[in-house]
């Protein structure tokens, strides 16, 4: 049994887990049974019924009411055992409790943001404290994204016009994959990030570091590195040379670049900042047009840390 | 003649015999290309779906075969994620618009349903043979958007993706726009021709419940079609004008698009899986050589899975941001579903008993059916459950699922059927050893594709990855040497038809000694199905019956002519 359970499932990392897995077992159970029963009967009618000569004669038999009400009612039954329980199983799932620990997610292609209560923010990354429910107040800046932890058996789509919201406690610390399962373009398969469950005095010390990391005295090349892991850029953008859904930072500094209206330039500080600001403006040949603006989200320091970031990573 | 009182007017009667030859068979009369494009005959139109939706299904599954070839391993493999996604969409696309909803309904459903009510044609032959240039055009359309820019927005055309990619999703719902017309019309011109053009003595009890279940698909196609075809002009409006319905920066709501994109879309589930039950209904009761089980449950839950199917359509969206007491109501109605298709199933295995089993390939393609459908069933169950569907919702769990009703339903019994009835459409046999070989490396090979895809997805791999981390790998690789199986199978099939086209052995007019009015005229079947109108006194499944006894009458006593089907006909006075 538990080796049907590992093989099936992911590990129950969340103390909503067992609810799901309880049913899921249930229904796989019940419906192997029915599953055998079929397919018995099918193979025992037909070595037992095989034709022996084409002058076989059947009965006529066209119906028995007693089969018909009893293959509907006992169906009816399971599938009203099963209706209640999932439905029971979706209220916990629903019913938030009072004291979560909130953080909200902006999801856009194809990053997770999470702005905890202090203000810190992390992207891709979440941090929450341990044993503790932990509320997720998701929406999305562009498509609909779907925030999904198989270790929680938790899922819940994120859609630009209103805040959906869902919530997990861990059973412990620990790293839990996040997938997202709605699909929203080129990105789709790599917008993953991971939940990091940390003890409480773990948790708290992290978020008094980020809370102290001050950019205004920090080196312009560790501030464009803290933009590139925190504002998104490593979703698409690489710094070891491997080609993603944007080019890669590595070596990108004074190289020529060519666009898909025909025109080229050399990735100077004009053109990262404008590629930064503006960045439909032109379009990379054999890169999709589909990053999002960061003006007014990045100030002029910010922008200057990343310029100073490639220029060391070009190096 | 034998006569007999029917209504007090004296009835010719006639017996059939499996050996007449006929030489004015449809296929022979009226060659060439030109009258085959201007054809109202009701089954030249089926052919010509039949050869549209096959070359569709070639197109489809060789889109699916890249698609396991790329999944073979995690990281990306010899196409780019962008290519990846094109690709999968027009997998989805081509398999449910331009193969899998004509498939059984546009292509079996015309050739056999005229012949077997005992009409000349449909009730409509020129808006038949409109429907099917409907359906060209729509094909044309996906074609154009497919050489201008291959959409890359899945088969669902989900908002705001689909207003805001750069590819030609115009072309593309326009394409599909136009094809619901022939769906539309099609699924009219069976209804009134179900309900006019039945052959005396053909009561509803007496249809063959093949017309049952194309009834039941065709009530569905003329009321779920048309909101399908407004919400794809609503998406066309959005992308084109900017008129904001789904646009959230506009006042719009996505999950609207959502809510009308189901509402068509899963009622089109049972587009293509009812026509799926009429096909299963005839195979088991021809092979047990006995009289169906439960002729009215399996008819009448045929209408019943029609309307409560069109009840469910919100269990797509149970983690989509609709209320939760939409979500409760959508999954209690949802569990509805399964106990006419339960009870369909128990039907087709009772009527096995006591039977005279005959397991010959179209047989053997059956009841590879009822198990692989019962999967799918059993599986829906599960995802119907609202607490296992959120965390089972958009992985490849649910891709397995659909998997097992679409290609292990609809498939296997479209196989089934083309197989059970090609004698009849070609007047040709195939080999029947080849045929048994491919249906058990197809059924080997459909399992070894998509039960590694329930394991993967129940474990939390999503759909739509067009790469993914590598404790997913074992099942991916399973599943894509699966699809080269499939492949194989599908090879073979293709192989012994058309052998069989060209040098199979003769069929005789009722090699499977069926009882049903299809089988009750020449293999192929005369230009006009029967040079006589038929008048029916037994019932399309009377198996307890030998066949030598087995009669029909022929309307129009009075004026008596020779009939001159086959050589062995018997018209006793």
């Amino acid at each position: 049994m538990d080796y049907i359970a590992r093989l099936l499932l992911p590990p129950q990392e969340s103390t909503f887990a067992h609810e799901v897995d309880a049913l899921f077992h249930f229904i796989n159970f019940t419906s192997l049974i029915l599953l055998v029963g079929i397919t018995f009967a099918i193979i025992y009618f037909a070595i037992k019924y095989r034709r022996r000569s084409d002058e076989d004669t059947t009965p006529l038999i066209t119906h028995n009411n007693t089969l018909e009400v009893t293959w509907t009612v006992i169906p009816l039954i399971l599938i009203l055992i099963v209706f209640a329980w999932g439905f029971s199983s979706y209220n916990t799932l629903r019913a938030v409790p009072d004291d979560a620990y909130e953080v909200y997610v902006r999801a856009y292609s194809f990053n997770w943001e999470f702005t905890y209560p202090n203000g810190v923010r992390s992207t891709n990354d979440l941090y929450v404290p341990a044993n503790r429910p932990v509320k997720l107040v998701m929406r999305s800046s562009d498509v609909i994204h779907s925030f999904f932890v198989p270790d929680f058996r938790i899922k819940q789509d994120v859609i630009p016009n209103r805040y959906t919201q869902q919530w997990f406690q861990t059973k412990g610390p620990g790293s839990h994959v996040i997938f997202c399962t709605e699909y929203c373009g080129v990105g789709h398969s790599d917008m993953m990030g991971m939940v990091y469950a940390l003890e409480e005095e773990e948790f708290n010390a992290w978020l008094e570091e980020e809370a102290s990391k001050d950019i205004e005295s920090m080196p312009l090349v560790e501030v464009g590195e803290l933009v590139w892991r925190s504002e998104g850029c490593m979703g698409c953008h690489s710094v070891d040379g491997a080609s993603g859904i944007g080019p890669t930072f590595q070596g990108l500094w004074m190289r020529e670049r060519n666009f898909t209206d025909g025109t080229s330039a050399v990735a100077d500080e004009d053109y990262i900042r404008e590629s930064i600001l503006q960045p439909r403006a032109r379009v990379n040949v054999g890169y999709q047009n589909i990053m999002p603006t960061y003006s007014g989200i990045l100030s002029d320091r910010q922008i200057e840390g990343i310029i100073e970031y490639i220029k060391e990573l070009s190096e | 003649m034998a006569t007999t009182a029917t209504n007090g007017n004296a009835l010719k009667i006639q017996q059939f015999s499996s050996s007449e030859e006929f030489s004015h068979n449809f296929l022979k009369a009226k060659p060439g290309i030109w009258n085959w494009m201007t054809t109202v005959d009701h089954k030249k139109i089926g052919l010509m779906y039949l050869a549209s939706v096959v070359f569709f299904f070639f197109v489809g599954g060789m889109l699916a075969i890249t698609l396991r070839l790329e999944l073979l391993s995690p990281a990306q493999n010899f196409m780019d994620a962008d290519t990846y996604n094109r690709i999968f969409t027009l997998h989805g696309a081509v398999m449910v618009f331009l193969f899998i909803i004509p498939s059984i309904p546009a292509a079996l459903g015309n050739f056999l349903l005229p012949m077997m009510i005992g009409a000349k044609d449909v009730a409509f032959p020129r808006l038949n043979l409109a429907s099917f240039y409907i359906y060209s055009i729509g094909a044309l359309f996906t074609l154009i958007s497919t050489g201008l820019n291959p959409i890359d927005t899945g088969w669902t055309f989900y908002t705001p993706y689909s207003t805001s990619t750069g590819t030609a999703v115009i072309w593309m719902t326009l394409g599909v726009f136009v094809m619901g017309f022939s769906s539309i019309l099609t699924g009219l011109n069976f209804i009134v021709t179900l309900h006019k053009l039945r052959a005396p003595g053909l009561s509803w009890g007496k249809l063959p419940l093949f017309c049952w279940s194309i009834y039941a698909t065709s009530i569905i196609q003329v009321l779920a079609t048309p909101v399908l075809a407004i919400t794809l002009l609503l998406l066309i409006m959005e992308r084109a004008l900017g008129i904001g319905i789904f646009d959230p920066a506009m006042g719009g709501d996505p999950v609207l698009y959502q809510h009308f994109f189901w509402f068509y879309s899963h009622p089109a589930v049972y587009i293509m899986i009812v026509p799926a039950f009429g096909i299963i209904s005839e195979l088991i009761a021809t092979f047990s050589k006995k009289t169906i089980f439960g002729y009215w449950p399996i008819a009448l839950s045929s209408l019943a899975i029609a309307f409560i199917g069109s009840l469910v359509w919100g269990h797509h969206m149970f983690v989509a941001g609709q209320s939760e007491l939409a979500v409760v109501v959508f999954s209690f109605l949802t569990f509805f579903v399964g106990i006419p298709t339960g009870i369909k199933i128990l039907n087709w295995v009772a009527t096995m008993y006591r039977g005279s089993i005959l397991l010959a390939s179209p047989m053997l393609y059956a009841l590879y059916f009822l198990f692989l459908f019962t999967i799918g069933g059993v599986t829906g169950i599960m995802l119907g459950a609202i607490g296992v569907n959120v965390h089972l919702h958009d992985t490849y769990y649910v891709v397995a699922h659909f998997h097992y009703v679409m290609m292990g339903g609809t498939v296997f019994a479209f196989l089934g059927g083309l197989h059970f009835w090609w004698p009849k459409i070609t007047g040709k046999m195939y080999n029947e050893f080849w045929a048994k070989v491919a249906g058990v490396i197809l059924f080997f090979g459909f399992n070894l594709t998509f039960l590694p895809q329930f394991i993967m997805g129940s474990q939390g791999m999503p759909r739509r990855y067009y790469s993914y981390i590598e404790q997913f790998q074992s099942m991916h690789v399973y599943s894509t040497y699966g699809s080269w199986v499939l492949l194989l199978g599908f090879l073979i099939i293709g192989a012994y038809l058309l052998h069989s086209m060209f040098r199979g052995e003769k069929a005789t007019s009722n090699p499977w000694n069926a009882r049903s009015l299809d089988w009750m005229t020449s293999s192929p079947p005369d230009e006009h199905n029967f040079p006589y109108s038929p008048v029916v006194i037994h019932g399309p499944y009377d198996y307890h019956k030998p066949e030598s006894e087995f009669l029909l009458g022929i309307a129009g006593s009075d004026h008596h002519e020779e009939i001159t089907v086959g050589t062995e006909t018997k018209v006793k006075q």
